[in-house]
């Protein structure tokens, strides 16, 4: 029994916050924030380089082939520099449906080429007017239309789509027997891989309080596409999608609060009023004390999420909803805290705390809201 | 990370249930709900003496002690196990726990041979058992004020003054005690850690009805108690860093969470013999959502637990995770307690003797009782303190 990080884990965890603090530091997110796309091509390189985009495809593909845990670690640091851009969406979300519901065919035409920053990729599962990530979500149908298949229909809240090659859209085509919670109800759903450049795809991007990442509007309007265009095990693969994502989230999630925390105490402990550094009074203490006890028994249930994704895959939907349903709440109360930690400053646009606050708000509901993840605990534990 | 035990932690777990399930008198598991650690009824004394010294036998008491202190010089990972299976089996608390698990370990640190000699085997063997002066009643967070006297007298102490929440004093036969052996010292120089034999003459154990309306811990009086100049632990003006020792060994007490486990196991049988509208409770969306959050609360304890063993086991220095666990935990459990109470409804409102109980009134009980220990150990305002200071890195206020 070893219930830590390894010394590579924590080795690529330090590398990981050198690098983004020499190249994404806060000046840098709010150019991209402030810019259409909200995609930075010579960020995306760096993390390209850095081996980042391709941490899940296998080495044969063009990837570094590490574990899901490694992945969480690294998508921990990004959320710890509110860094910006699709690299959930794309390295996370569509190198998951592509591993475990593509067909060889599908990963090599893709995969080596995310792993290589060439191409992005997201994933759109969410419809309106009930959001939601996992099969009862999916009402848009796909219809055969000759020897070809037509999709039709109208997605939300795809994380960055405005700046993907490929989009791989979960459409019904057949009845959904699962419930929903526990079983994600994915039967009778397929994924497709939808380049975005296909005739019929529109997308729009959604004005979102988080400015650092870019959630779209994507349309189908008569999309026309071929059969080779499904993924052969989108039902496996669309459980594995929200799970993953989930921990990667709850990852983001953990990596803001510890971030959004340190940087409160210390300006606390240089923060004077009444002749003494505000730090020191026991009211303030107490604020950083109790977000200490929240961060530090969520990231136990992060890392036991990350590792099970991997190693014991049947008890992954419990851990990720629990870690994902946990941390996000974390992040919510630890980043309110620390913007009242610094007081009025931290309500100012000039003070970072604010990336922090709304990018928690974004994660909250994005891969399943606390409530729906809580109701996945409860049916997964048995109640 | 590795979740899986070694094969000879395996064997260990297993060892340790099949000798549980075998040993352990039906008659003296703790009844379904679980019953709360720190009580120790009197009437139940000479049995759970007997378990302790059962279990001594099979070597499942001291597991983590050296073996020329009578110890099994198990692993901190073998330590958790046993606790484990302890609670899983659904066994008493160990009626020498102060002895086993706090004075114990100190005297393994600080005592001299013949201390060691004189004490330790009937620690082990329940043969003596011990409670804990240190809280006075003008000295509780800030302990180091304690005023309780020992004044030289030849080869012994005088001591007077009073200490109070002395948990089982009524039933021990040792306190391990702070005294004040030099009142000229500064704050924390002049205190001694001290062994007192409690049948000594000028003792007065008072009990301290709970609002349990049990009477686990007392106020004891000192009225010139003559203690021998030898039972001094760790030296004359070294008291606070040997207490500093027990207390470590307080906060290294894992197995709180496996409790915990055991509590929210007790609240789904609640929650799904309880029926709304004529439905399990457990089947309202509105329950449903608090028992997820609390199981969620518990798993991570659970988990954290492991984290920090294997911070141990690789040897790294203690930091806050004590003062997060016993936070977070403490308060959990009395989060259960009132969960089930509001599942309960007017019957969690019964008391001991009541038409209609539940659960054996295990659950205003275990409300009570776990409110108390919120409070008792370092107060959870205190461990905020600490987190903050120690942890954090803040700067301490003017006090």
């Amino acid at each position: 029994m070893d219930f830590s990080l390894s010394s590579e884990q924590e080795q690529l965890r330090d590398q990981a916050r050198d690098l983004l603090a020499r190249e994404c530091p806060t000046a840098r997110v709010r150019k991209v924030m402030a810019s259409d796309s909200g995609h930075d091509a010579d960020l995306a390189r760096v993390f390209a380089e850095a081996g980042w985009l391709g941490i899940l495809v296998p080495e044969d593909l063009g990837g570094a082939g590490l574990s899901f845990l490694d992945a969480a670690v690294l998508a921990g640091e990004l959320g710890r520099a509110v860094a910006p851009g699709p690299f959930l969406a794309s390295s996370i979300g569509a190198v998951i449906a592509l591993l475990h519901g593509g067909s060889r065919a599908q990963q090599r035409a893709w995969l080596p080429r995310i792993a290589a920053g060439e191409a992005i990729a997201t994933v759109a599962v969410a419809e309106g007017p009930e959001p939601r990530f996992d099969g009862i979500g999916v009402k848009a149908r796909a219809r055969a239309a000759g020897s070809a298949l037509r999709l039709d229909g109208v997605k939300l809240f795809v994380d960055g789509a405005n700046v993907a090659d490929l989009i791989l859209a979960a459409f019904r085509t057949g009845a959904r027997t699962g419930r929903g919670g526990a079983s994600p109800g994915f039967e009778g759903t397929a994924l497709f891989a939808v380049p975005r450049e296909t005739a019929g795809v529109e997308v729009e991007p959604l004005v979102s309080v988080d400015e650092t990442r870019r959630t779209c509007e994507v349309r189908f309007a008569g999309v026309r596409l071929p059969k080779g265009a499904a993924l052969p095990h989108a039902g496996r693969a669309l459980g594995r999608v929200l799970d993953g994502c989930a921990i990667a989230v709850a990852a983001d999630c953990l990596g803001g609060a510890e971030r959004a925390l340190e940087l409160a105490v210390e300006y606390v402990r240089a923060r004077e009023q009444f002749g003494r550094p505000v730090g020191s009074f026991q009211a303030v203490q107490h604020m950083a004390a109790e977000a200490v006890a929240l961060i530090e028994p969520a990231r136990a249930l992060l890392w036991y999420a990350a590792f099970v994704f991997d190693a014991r895959p049947r008890e992954a939907p419990l851990a990720a909803a629990m870690a994902k349903a946990a941390c996000a709440d974390v992040y919510a109360a630890v980043s309110r805290t620390a913007i009242e930690m610094f007081g009025g400053i931290g309500f100012t646009f000039e003070n970072d705390m604010h990336l922090y606050f709304k990018r928690a708000l974004a994660n909250a509901s994005a891969y399943g809201d606390s409530s729906f993840h809580r109701e996945r605990v409860a049916r997964l534990a048995g109640f | 990370m590795d979740l899986d035990l070694a094969p000879e932690d395996e064997a260990f777990r297993d060892g340790a249930r099949a000798w549980l399930a075998k040993h352990l008198p039906k008659t003296a598991r703790r009844s379904r709900g679980g019953e709360p650690a720190g009580e120790t009824p009197g009437d139940r004394l000479g049995a759970l003496k007997a378990w302790q010294r059962t279990l001594y036998g099979a070597g499942y008491v001291a597991l983590g002690w050296p073996r020329e202190h009578g110890g099994r010089a198990g692993t901190p990972m073998q330590q958790t196990l046993l606790n484990e299976e302890l609670v899983r089996a659904r066994a008493p608390g160990l009626v020498g726990m102060m002895g086993v698990q706090m004075v114990g370990p100190t005297l393994i640190h600080w005592g001299t041979d013949v201390q060691r000699r004189r004490h330790l085997p009937k620690i082990l063997t329940a043969e003596e058992l011990w409670c804990q002066g240190y809280s006075e009643p003008g000295s509780g967070s800030d302990l180091a004020s304690l005023k309780t006297t020992a004044r030289r007298d030849g080869d012994e102490f005088v001591v007077n003054g009073q200490k109070i929440w002395t948990s089982n004093a009524q039933i021990a036969d040792w306190m391990f005690c702070l005294v004040r052996t030099d009142p000229d010292a500064p704050k924390h120089g002049g205190i001694s850690y001290l062994l007192i034999e409690m049948k000594t003459p000028g003792i007065t154990v008072r009990p301290l009805i709970q609002m349990t309306k049990d009477a686990g811990f007392n106020e004891v009086f000192f009225d010139d108690v003559r203690v021998p100049v030898e039972n001094v632990i760790g030296g004359l003006g070294n008291g606070w860093a040997v207490a500093n020792t027990t207390l470590m060994h307080e906060r290294n007490m894992l197995g709180s969470t496996t409790q915990t486990q055991s509590m929210f196991e007790g609240l789904l049988r609640v929650a799904r013999s309880v029926t709304r509208d004529g439905r399990p409770a457990s089947e309202h969306e509105a329950v449903r959502q608090r028992l997820a959050a609390l199981k969620i609360q518990v798993e991570a304890m659970r988990l954290n637990a492991y984290r920090n063993l294997t911070a141990t086991l690789k040897g790294r220095k203690p930091g806050i995770e004590a003062s997060v666990t016993k936070l977070v935990t403490c308060e959990l459990n009395h989060q259960i307690a009132a969960t089930a109470l509001e599942l309960l409804g007017p019957y969690g409102a019964l008391y001991r003797g009541s038409k209609h109980l539940v659960d054996d009134a295990f659950w205003p009980y275990e409300w009570m009782f776990s409110l108390g220990l919120i409070i008792g150990g370092g107060t959870a305002q205190i461990q905020k303190n600490i987190i903050a200071q120690r942890g954090l890195g803040l700067p301490r206020g003017k006090s």
